[in-house]
């Protein structure tokens, strides 16, 4: 295609390097440096979508990111395809495929549309009014539909395979925008030498320079200087310039993300990252960030070809691309006159219609006229004419009552609008700011801050050039620690606009379909009505109409919005307020977000040294905090219970071998460990002897359990602690806690040692005969190494703390050695194992041995509410003890009450049920409805050495049950099982000690 | 002799994996071989001990490659050397403390190193480590705990001008903070864009 619509010169675009994409599967053809906005355009496409609601065709209103139009769908190949991108901001390349939304089956014939002729029906809450009742249609047919009607575009179907970066940064001054303001500021910080970051959404910094062909600064092409100040931003070391970077959420403590599109624009991307989160904590912030234009509120407002006039001057001037031949540029300010004095050198036919009679106009007027375009002052908007493309525009003349008087119809091809000028002060609300009022700009300003941040220029509400310049040079200096001011001079900003809500007409106001909010379809008489309705609050009013709401969160709609609920509640602008605005300012893809933090980047998968043994030996894993632990090794053809059962029965005959290294390890060593861990610990520690083992239970200061694990002697000033698995940080924590915040006067220290000691369990009546000829400088008879003791030595040559303890009722071992040679030791054991058929067996394994002796596990025989003495362990505690951690507690009225739910074993009557875990129990099936729940079952298992299944469960006063029947719940009604003592393996204990 | 044979056979988690540069971007990642490491706790330390200084600022590391102390707390020293002084170096500070009370625990096997150099270092390190590396916040010489992602490390800046850095992390986070940094490398862009930021 030849571009029709490009002008022969003028614009940053480079003409020598053209660019095709394809938009509904035609060719387009732009320049580099084209947005896909300007390339449309540049091609004559101004229809490019179907709005949300009413399904209108719908045109490219804006040049930057507040559009709410022009919404597309961005194909960048396989798997990079995502929607709703504004057009105003894809930046055009070679190979993008773009897709226009909404319609069916097609954009210029969409069915859809019919909502547009039904809109009488579709009015303000519409839905809230309509799928109320009957109640019983919401699940079937409402919510399908609306669902189905709901959002633009469509989602993604297949995983992202892009690379996403994530990048922490810090700085002295952080300048959000690269416009004059934030140039200038950015420089003067620069000069100080602090660092200093430069952020700015576009692909080019510049901001209203890029645009502006007709200003000088000091003297020269405000261009020249725009390049000359980059120039030396770019060789300081001190700075930073980020394009393609916008500021979209501000945190507390001067934490700014911002959001880099680093290789969209590039037709192939490598190896980069297609989006970086920069996380930046800044000393000082400048937020030069502009301003959004507003609309003018007419009937058809919305018709492709009516555009904001600054975007006709900015796609004119910076892009070459003529919006339309025939251009009305409609006002109620000054800023569209130098639009519309542009277009004109631009070599396009003008007029120019200003809702301000004459003596309202300031120099712009007589600039314009003396250029020969006609003016005509004192004029309203009526109505727009055209459907997919604007053809003309009915203007009237008004007398200050507003009455209108004789229609005439402007003919065009392309509207500018402007109703005045918004200071984006997103950030600074963000930032907690308090804004204020200022009514001669009829706009919200940063107030009070309330962290280190300044505005300036437009966001700030000061439109001139110099004055941005300075106000910017200002604020980066005092950001920086520096009092320096700089005057510029500069061509005179064409400035000023008279605040318009909705233009003045003669039309039936109920008939009028004048829109407030193009994203959302909201009308002035939407507005209207839910003020009519009730809905005073604007956050209200916003929820009711949904205006503001969206991808452009509002940005042209807000203050239009705002005025017509003001004047329909005869209330000023700061009376009815401004609604919240919160991150992102603009859209941010989730791989943003998300950043590097995918696959195994997501969590740490924590692995032992012998995992890779484990999973060599056809182990499958289980998650166990970050862990991941062997839950058991199928032989082939085996299911999870046949190799349980094999497992189970290969640790009570022979010998099996389990990985426990992943058991929370503490050293705690001081002359004071032993008091340290009698007030930690419930259990007497004083007397244990070096060398011997006891099993420790710790609670929390409540009287609950936390958790539990076996703890050696190493010396008299050192104890070998070790938690459960998922309890060692909160233990660690604990303790930490106590030591620093109750007693500091402790000479006692606590260093983690779960990873520097791999855990080896050999359990079963072969356990000793196994590592015999192994172990070097330790005494293995049960004479001179008992159960519950502990003794240093080495085996394989390794240094080893060996532990005499069980977990399983069996004769066992746990072989503490260094980590990195553990897998040597355990392929050494294997070996040494064969001879007595060594089994290896995983977590499910130990959890079925450890129930057969009742041994409680931490999380599922206790939830946090359990004391000692309802899991029986009761006789743990030092009676002796003047206190410990959780004493108080245990003397409450509730925990020494009856009817606390008690540890117990129960056997079902049918000896092959399994019940399940969580099952409620209850006294009586029979009585009525809600049921007393007596308790719930905590463990359950299959148990292939007492050929039965066998449970655990708390029961309210379980112990004096035992004997008795109770009833459990299960998925086809109750099964009668009976309370039981819960060691249902060996009870007298006598295998322990062998 | 026993001691000697058996550190040889050490199996590393990273293995002896040798420099990688995943972004050629001079950002140089190298699993460290294996290494004592002490975990030294003691109040009221004194000038030094073993020849370790225990008077530096707290968050400072003192030493050299083969024999370095991080002061991570007021009474909280991380020690590294070769394993070669593995085995008389506690008993050598443990000596030089005298009556003062304090722990001292082998971590060698628990803690795992990755040596992180190249003008880039400081950005990969960024990409999971939200503190400011800076010359002025983080000078050379500098050691902290601190968070990579969502694995604690501890962060060391090696003495020198070059920027060299040293990672240490527990054992079981190695293989996520390993290819996280990796990860991170390519992610902080060309070198000629990375440098420019």
């Amino acid at each position: 295609m030849a571009q029709p619509f490009r002008l022969s010169r003028g614009g940053r675009i480079d003409r020598t390097r053209p660019v095709r994409f394809t938009f509904n599967g035609r060719t387009v053809e732009g320049f580099h440096g084209d947005s896909v906005a300007s390339a449309l355009l540049a091609n004559g496409i101004h229809l490019v979508g179907r709005s949300f609601k009413y399904h209108r065709p719908r045109g490219i209103l804006s040049h930057g990111p507040d559009e709410p139009s022009a919404l597309l769908s961005v194909d960048r190949g396989p798997g990079r395809i995502d929607p709703n991108n504004r057009a105003s901001v894809v930046e055009a390349r070679d190979g993008l495929k773009t897709l226009s939304q909404n319609h069916w089956p097609s954009l210029e014939h969409d069915i859809g549309a019919v909502n547009d002729l039904l809109s009488p029906v579709f009015v303000a809450g519409f839905y809230y009014k309509t799928f109320m009742w009957p109640r019983k249609f919401w699940d079937k047919v409402y919510e399908p539909f609306i669902r189905a009607a709901a959002g633009l575009g469509k989602a993604p179907a297949v995983a992202d395979p892009d690379r996403y970066a994530n990048r922490h940064a810090h700085c002295d001054v952080l300048v959000v925008g690269a416009g004059p303001a934030g140039l200038s500021a950015a420089l003067a910080a620069a000069r100080t030498g602090k660092r200093v970051i430069l952020a700015d959404e576009g692909p080019e910094p510049g901001g209203a320079l890029l645009h502006d062909v007709t200003a000088e600064i000091d003297g020269r092409p405000a261009a020249e200087w725009l390049s000359a100040t980059l120039a030396e931003l770019d060789s300081r070391e001190n700075v930073i310039l980020l394009p393609r970077t916008t500021a979209f959420g501000y945190y507390n403590h001067n934490h700014v993300a911002l959001a880099e599109r680093v290789t969209d624009h590039l037709p192939s991307p490598g190896t980069a990252p297609r989006e970086r989160l920069w996380q930046v904590r800044a000393g000082e912030v400048v937020l030069a960030g502009g301003s959004h234009e507003r609309p003018l509120v007419f009937a058809d407002n919305d018709r492709p070809g009516i555009l904001l006039a600054e975007s006709v001057r900015v796609f004119v001037n910076r892009y070459g691309v003529a919006p339309g031949r025939r251009i009305v540029f409609a006002t109620s300010g000054a800023s569209a006159y130098a639009a519309a004095l542009d277009a004109k050198a631009a070599g396009l036919a003008v007029t120019l219609v200003d809702l301000r009679t004459e003596s309202e106009c300031g120099p712009e007027l007589a600039r314009l006229k003396a250029a020969g375009v006609e003016v005509l002052t004192g004029h309203t908007v009526i109505g727009a004419k055209g459907t997919k493309r604007v053809t003309g525009l009915i203007v009237a003349p008004v007398d200050r009552a507003g009455r209108c008087g004789a229609h005439r119809v402007l003919e065009c091809d392309c509207v500018g609008m402007s109703g005045g000028w918004t200071p984006a002060v997103h950030l600074f609300s963000q930032s907690r700011g308090k804004l204020a009022y200022d009514e001669r700009l009829d706009a919200f300003l940063p107030g009070t801050s309330a962290q280190a941040e300044r505005s300036a220029g437009a966001s700030k509400g000061t439109y001139d050039l110099a004055a941005c310049l300075q106000e910017g040079f200002a604020a980066g200096a005092a950001a920086a620690g520096s009092d320096e001011r700089k005057s510029f001079t500069a061509s005179p900003t064409l400035t000023g606009f008279k605040p318009v809500r909705a233009m003045p007409t003669d039309a039936d106001p109920t008939k009028v379909r004048a829109f407030v909010d193009f994203q959302n379809d909201v009308t002035a008489k939407d507005i209207k009505l839910a003020v009519r309705e009730g809905f005073h609050s604007i956050e209200h009013v916003k929820r009711y109409t949904t205006t503001g709401m969206a991808t452009d969160q509002g940005k042209t709609s807000n203050m239009n919005a705002l005025g017509i609920v003001a004047g329909q509640l005869d209330k000023t602008l700061p009376g009815v307020g401004t609604t919240t605005f919160r991150p992102p300012y603009t859209p941010v893809t989730f791989g943003t977000l998300v950043g590097p933090a995918r696959h195994a980047l997501f969590d740490p998968i924590r692995t032992t040294p012998i995992h890779e043994w484990a999973e060599e030996h056809g182990a499958l894993f289980e998650n166990v905090a970050l862990w991941r632990r062997a839950w058991y090794f199928p032989k082939s053809g085996e299911d999870l219970h046949a190799a349980v059962a094999r497992e189970c029965e290969a640790v009570r005959k022979g010998v099996g071998i389990f990985d426990a290294s992943t058991l929370g390890k503490i050293e705690v060593v001081g002359p004071d460990a032993a008091e340290f861990m009698n007030r930690i610990y419930v259990n007497p520690w004083l007397k244990l002897e070096v060398g011997r083992c006891r099993y420790g239970l710790m609670l929390k200061e409540d009287g609950y359990i936390l958790d539990d694990g076996v703890v050696a002697r190493i010396a008299p000033d050192c104890f070998h602690v070790t938690t459960t698995t998922g309890g060692a940080p909160r233990v660690l924590a604990h303790m930490e806690d106590y030591l620093q915040t109750e007693w500091p006067d402790l000479k006692v220290f606590l260093t983690s040692t779960t990873e520097q000691w791999a855990v080896i369990a050999l359990q079963g009546p072969k356990a000793r005969a196994v590592i015999a000829p192994l172990v070097d400088g330790i005494d293995l008879s049960p004479e001179a190494f008992p159960h519950m003791a502990m003794r240093q030595g080495t085996i394989c040559g390794v240094p080893t703390r060996l532990f005499r303890v069980s977990f399983t009722g069996e004769l066992g071992f746990e072989i503490n050695v260094p980590s990195d040679h553990a897998r040597a030791v355990w392929e050494a054991i294997w070996e040494a194992g064969q001879q007595h058929g060594i089994t290896p067996y995983g977590t499910e394994t130990m959890h079925v041995l450890r129930a057969e002796k009742g041994y409680i596990i931490i999380g599922q025989e206790t939830d946090g509410t359990v004391t000692p003495d309802d899991v029986g362990l009761a006789g743990m505690i030092a009676k002796a003890k003047k206190d410990f951690v959780g004493k108080r507690s245990l003397a409450r009225p509730d925990v020494v009450a009856t009817g606390r739910k008690q540890l117990v074993g129960l056997v079902t009557d049918d000896p092959k049920l399994v019940l399940d875990e969580g099952a409620q129990i209850v006294d009586d099936p029979a009585q009525p409805i809600p049921m007393r729940m007596l308790g719930h079952v905590t463990s359950s298992y299959w148990s292939p050495n007492c050929g039965r299944s066998i449970a655990m469960a708390l029961v309210a006063d379980g112990r004096a049950l035992q004997g008795g029947p109770l009833h459990v719940t299960t998925p086809e009604g109750f099964a009668r099982v009976t309370v039981v003592d819960p060691v249902f393996f060996d009870p007298k204990g006598e295998r322990i000690h062998a | 002799m026993l001691e000697a044979l058996y550190r040889t056979a050490r199996a590393l988690p990273l293995g002896r994996a040798p420099a990688s540069d995943p972004a050629r971007s001079g950002i140089v990642i190298q699993p460290a071989g294996a290494e004592a490491r002490f975990a030294l706790r003691v109040r009221d330390a004194g000038a030094s001990a073993a020849g370790l200084p225990l008077d530096g600022p707290i968050n400072s590391v003192r030493g050299n490659d083969r024999r370095w102390i991080a002061r991570l707390g007021p009474d909280e020293w991380l020690i590294g050397s070769d394993e070669s002084e593995a085995d008389h170096l506690p008993s050598a500070i443990a000596a030089d403390l005298g009556e003062r009370a304090h722990s001292i625990v082998d971590v060698s096997h628990r803690n795992v190193g990755i040596d992180v150099s190249g003008p880039l270092a400081a950005v990969a390190l960024n990409a999971g480590c939200p503190l400011d590396l800076g010359d002025a916040a983080f000078p050379p010489g500098s050691a902290t705990r601190t968070l990579l992602g969502k694995a604690e490390i501890v962060l060391i800046r090696h003495p020198g001008g070059a920027p060299r850095y040293r990672v240490e992390c527990w054992r079981s986070f190695a293989t996520y903070v390993h290819a996280l940094l990796a990860e991170a490398a390519i992610g902080a862009g060309s070198t000629e864009q990375a440098v420019r930021r």
